[in-house]
């Protein structure tokens, strides 16, 4: 379980001192599906940032399965269980995509075992094992394999920041099914989405909302989609969508 | 069978993987002497009269042999060149591996200086692998320069890995080659320096012929204070393509300066330069640190990948 207690970030602009984040409270419980959404500059990003230990709180403090883990490295914290999904996954020149999967899950694994996470992005495992993880690879099967590492480290808390950017929608539609089958499989770990959307905050168990630096709204998913969404028949037309891959 | 020491035995194997003696033909040199030697019925090595080295005759249309010429140094002070021509006859198709290793525990310089020639035949393939290593716990300097001159005939093919990861303080290596008509030749350089080493690598191509091509690319790490110095020229004669490329990481203090020159004198002809020298991107230290490395594992992860 994820607690984070009275967290705020703060940056310096020209114009004087910024609040990204303002005195934070929230929990996200192990066995739970959460979803951060909020208009762009709200601090999504910068939240999942800090819980995996990438930037550094103003103030606050974050609490993993009751350990303080505020002052902990990046590296402390993912070896305690936190795996987190860039936004904009890094490129390396020379370094394979298996290499990528062992180093993920931390053991000397086969081709074939490797290949199981990658097919379980939708990629065709053989035709990308071997890849460099470069340039030659586009945004979407980037991504996919981005989320396949995340998948390989089994974490206690998987965050994703913002999985849909940057991919196509035949992309979207499978991540949406590697989703669920994580949501399914989530047993006595959770994981944390920051998502603009709606079929990802259908999928999920809570949605918390931040809007400028503060959280506007934390519940169950069915208490505050509705209000996202404006009307009960946008849901309905986005829900039927779920079908056709129609968009909201 | 080759009588090999321990340090011997180390010293092959780092720069020709080899685990004792080769398949094929060879010729295995230590501290200025050989130690084996052995020619095929298509592939004949004979020691040199006015000079030391080798001329080495590959026969036209020879497939799939190999050659390996290693050298050893482990005598601290010994200093020696040494000079060895390759003959490659029409549509031969060959691996030659040619890789140099210091042991130096004195202190005195020790060097090697390799001349190497290689006339390619007329649809000749080659493909040759030099891998530089220096070791040994002595002040005196490990010293390799290192001097390949290629002759390309029609429809000839080369592919030349050059590869010096560690160990050597100071090198210079020149690198020249002629093309002729649909000659393609491909360059695969690796290097990494540390400590204050120093290592300067010069390229001269010309692409004389119709459809000649070449793609010179260096992959390079400094570390600590060392220096390196990536010099490439091509000039392009015909119609032809040319490529060559820096990409290079710099650590510590290290210092690297890349030089592109390219020389275009036929309206036809193609010629591309591409240099990039920095530091290891931060956001890839932090992705490894989220898979669970430490700052350093991360960097040295990402440093054995970019020199794989």
């Amino acid at each position: 379980m994820l607690e984070i207690k009275d967290l705020s970030f703060k940056v310096d602009t020209e114009t004087g001192e910024k609040k990204i984040l303002d005195k934070i409270d929230l929990a996200v419980p192990d066995n739970k599906l959460v979803v951060v959404t909020g208009p762009n500059g709200g601090g999504k990003s910068t939240l999942a940032k800090l819980i995996a230990g990438i930037l550094t709180p103003t103030s606050g403090k974050i609490l993993f399965d009751g350990q303080d883990i505020t002052e902990k490295t990046v590296t402390e914290r993912a070896n305690s269980g936190i795996a987190f999904a860039f936004q904009q996954p890094v490129r390396f020149k020379g370094i394979q995509v298996i290499d990528l999967i062992r180093l993920a899950t931390g053991k000397k694994l086969s081709a074939a075992d490797a290949c199981e996470y990658l097919s379980a992005v939708g990629l065709c495992a053989r035709n990308y094992i071997d890849r460099e993880v470069d340039a030659s690879l586009s945004g979407g099967e980037l991504k996919r394999i981005e989320i396949a590492s995340v998948i390989a480290r089994s974490g206690k808390l998987s965050i994703f920041d913002e999985p849909e950017a940057g991919i196509d929608l035949w992309s979207f539609q499978h991540l949406i099914k590697v989703f669920r089958k994580m949501r399914s499989n989530i047993k006595d770990s959770s994981i944390l989405i920051i998502s603009h959307q709606e079929r990802i905050l259908e999928i999920a168990d809570e949605i918390i909302v931040l809007k400028d630096g503060n959280i506007a709204a934390h519940g169950p998913k069915d208490e505050i989609l509705p209000t996202l969404m404006g009307t009960p028949a946008m849901i309905s037309a986005c829900r039927s969508g779920d079908e056709g891959g129609y968009q909201c | 069978m080759l009588e090999l020491d321990q340090l011997q035995l180390q010293m092959l194997k780092e720069v020709a993987d080899l685990h004792g003696t080769p398949e094929g033909a060879y010729n295995i040199r230590s501290d200025s002497r050989s130690l084996g030697r052995r020619s095929t019925a298509n592939i004949d090595i004979v020691p040199k009269t006015d000079v030391s080295g080798l001329d080495i005759t590959i026969k036209p249309f020879t497939k799939n042999e190999s050659l390996h010429i290693p050298v050893i140094v482990t005598k601290s002070g010994l200093k020696e060149t040494v000079y060895n021509d390759f003959h490659v006859g029409e549509g031969a198709k060959v691996l030659i591996v040619a890789g140099c290793g210091i042991d130096n525990c004195g202190n005195q310089d020790s060097q090697h200086d390799g001349i190497h020639r290689f006339f390619v035949g007329k649809n000749a393939s080659v493909k040759y692998v030099e891998k530089h290593y220096g070791s040994g716990s002595g002040s005196g300097k490990r010293i390799l320069n290192p001097v390949t001159e290629v002759y390309m005939e029609e429809g000839s093919s080369m592919e030349m890995e050059m590869v010096q990861i560690k160990g050597v303080d100071d090198t210079e290596r020149t690198t020249l080659a002629e093309l002729k008509a649909d000659a393609k030749l491909v360059v695969r350089e690796r290097l990494m320096t540390h400590e204050n080493q120093r290592a300067v690598s010069v390229y001269d191509v010309k692409l004389n012929g119709t459809h000649s091509s070449a793609d010179v690319v260096s992959r390079s790490v400094a570390k600590d204070r060392s220096f390196q110095k990536f010099d490439a020229k091509i000039e392009g004669n015909a119609e032809c393509s040319g490529h060559t490329e820096c990409d290079s990481i710099i650590m510590d203090e290290g210092k690297i300066l890349a030089v592109p020159g390219l020389a275009a004198n036929d309206v036809d002809a193609m010629l591309v330069h591409e240099a990039a020298i920095g530091k290891i991107a931060g956001e890839q230290i932090i992705k490894l640190m989220t898979l669970g490395l430490t700052e350093q594992q991360a960097e040295e992860q990402i440093i054995n990948g970019f020199l794989r």
